[in-house]
């Protein structure tokens, strides 16, 4: 922790044991020990270990960490599409097997059915619950509106820019009701401008929605833009490293970002995070020199 | 007029021209002596046989035959093929057992086997259909299992985030996804299915434009052979017009 940082922080370890205590009984996600250990050819890789943490309603929560440290396997373990971990997931208390209704995604990959207009896209978990037609289109314009692309219904994907169809991904994932929104990255291959004002309209939807909101990110800005708290990963193994409260005031813009305090945040979140991407780095580069051995 | 018009009907006008010009320089050769006019009529006397034709030999009638045996193939290639794209595309062990088989059944001139179809369902419609399905079968099996296997899977999870069950699934993730794939299938399928299906017809001697062929060419009446010939492009076109509306109307996207 660097001293004299604006906002509570601890290490891992107090922080769990006290966030725990406090928040068990309201936590709508708890996640619990959880832990996965792939098998591949040269062996087996534990991606994460023993990481536990809960969000509260209404609360915005980022997981960073550098490159390879599991961020991606913990998006799948909540979401319910990967099976074999260790540990459990809770959802307001009832253990998580597979995907759950209450949780809806957003991947870092883009996602959009290029076969559907916005609209359909948009419409399209609404369809499958057996919506009618009207209903589901009437219900999917309030969402298309609400992240900025109303008179783009009758567009296809492929008429959209990244951030536009990132933009409608998230719509598609609102209009499902979702008590918890995850999302994994979901600006990671935009601008840094574009990503600053997308970030805006999150937190605006969040602060409508009081929507509870975990965000997987390896980006600092992003992280301390939007989010309440921020849990910092180690290098692979992933496990919790630091939870760092972000007492920025709400509602909050992108206009945060040229405040002291925000630079504080970074810097600190930078120092626990530099260590593990250095961490990342030497275990490239290593194993690089061990394959061209071979 | 839009832009996008404006190139359409230029495209299109290229096209006819490309056409005359390409007729206009057969005609010069024939009429040069460099082709030999008793293998290749000219141009203009195909032209002036079609109206002849249509008169005399019942063109109409023979038309819709191949186009009804063309289109009942294309059904049963399209149903048959897709649900065994699918089948393969499911069943890993069926695809690493079967995959080079049927890209070896797409190579094989399955016209050739024309004998056989002829023992198991007589000199009939039937024999001329089984034939045009064999034939058109293989590319629409392998483009469905190219398409859904190149499905992205962050779309796959995008349906299981939602909780589709494998039909929803397979309905309205994998199997627009792989809808334009399918439709190369298709295209390609017809292409097989219709060169044997007139080819049968020509050999079984047995309705529709091949039988047509045949008894033209057997009365060395090439105008009327070549124009014959010339109903067969219309078939096809017919069906290639088809293929593309349907495939706009199924996926207007692409």
């Amino acid at each position: 922790m660097i001293s004299g940082s604006p906002g509570a922080s601890a290490p891992a370890g107090e922080a769990i044991a006290a966030s725990r205590a406090a928040a068990s009984r309201d936590a709508l996600l708890d996640v619990r020990g959880i832990g996965k250990t792939f098998q591949t050819g040269e062996g087996s890789t534990t991606a994460v270990e023993a990481m536990s943490f809960t969000v509260s309603e209404g609360e915005f929560v980022s997981i960073i960490g550098p490159s390879g440290c599991g961020k991606s396997t913990v998006f799948n373990i909540i979401g319910g599409l990967v099976a074999d971990y260790r540990g459990e997931v809770r959802v307001s208390g009832e253990k998580v097997s597979g995907t759950h209704p209450a949780i809806g995604m957003v991947f870092q990959e883009e996602s959009t059915f290029p076969w559907r207009n916005v609209a359909d896209n948009v419409a399209f978990p609404l369809e499958i619950s057996g919506m009618s037609k009207t209903a589901r289109l009437e219900r999917a314009a309030h969402f298309v509106e609400m992240v900025g692309l109303r008179g783009f219904e009758r567009h296809y994907p492929s008429q959209l820019s990244g951030g536009m169809r990132q933009r409608v991904a998230l719509a598609r994932t609102l209009a499902s009701s979702p008590r918890l929104l995850l999302m994994d990255e979901p600006f990671a291959a935009l601008d840094e401008q574009t990503r600053l004002l997308l970030g805006d309209k999150v937190l605006q939807i969040q602060q409508t929605l009081r929507q509870t909101t975990l965000l997987i990110t390896h980006n600092l800005t992003e992280a301390v833009q939007l989010s309440d708290r921020v849990l910092v990963m180690t290098y692979r193994p992933g496990r919790l490293k630091r939870v760092v409260d972000i007492d920025l005031p709400h509602p909050r813009d992108s206009e945060v970002v040229s405040s002291d305090a925000f630079g504080h945040y970074v810097a600190q979140i930078w120092q626990d995070l530099r260590e593990e991407a250095s961490r990342g780095i030497r275990d490239d580069e290593s194993r690089v020199l061990q394959a061209g051995r071979r | 007029m839009t832009s996008w018009m404006r190139s359409r009907n230029t495209a299109r006008a290229v096209g006819v021209l490309t056409l005359v010009v390409v007729l206009a320089g057969i005609e010069a050769l024939i009429r040069l002596g460099v082709i030999n006019r008793f293998i290749v009529p000219l141009p203009t006397q195909i032209i002036a046989s079609l109206p002849r034709i249509v008169a005399e030999e019942n063109v109409v009638q023979r038309f819709w035959q191949t186009t009804q045996e063309v289109m009942w193939a294309s059904l049963v290639i399209a149903l048959i093929g897709i649900s065994l794209g699918a089948l393969l595309y499911r069943v890993r062990i069926l695809r690493m057992a079967c995959e080079s088989w049927v890209g070896a059944l797409a190579a094989a001139p399955i016209v050739l086997a024309y004998p056989l179809f002829l023992v198991l369902f007589g000199r009939s419609v039937t024999t001329i259909v089984a034939i045009g399905v064999i034939a058109g079968l293989a590319p629409v099996i392998l483009k469905t299992l190219e398409g859904l296997t190149a499905t992205r899977h962050v779309l796959l999870d995008v349906g299981r985030s939602f909780r589709l069950n494998p039909s929803q699934q397979f309905l309205k993730v994998l199997l627009p996804s792989a809808l334009p794939s399918i439709f190369v299938g298709l295209r390609l399928g017809l292409i097989f299915s219709m060169i044997n299906i007139v080819g049968v017809e020509f050999l079984i001697n047995f309705g529709g434009l091949g039988q047509l062929i045949n008894e033209l060419a057997e009365r060395y009446d090439l105008p009327g052979t070549y124009g014959a010939i010339c109903f067969v492009i219309l078939t096809s076109i017919t069906f290639f017009v088809i293929a593309e509306h349907l495939e706009k109307w199924l996926a207007p996207a692409t």
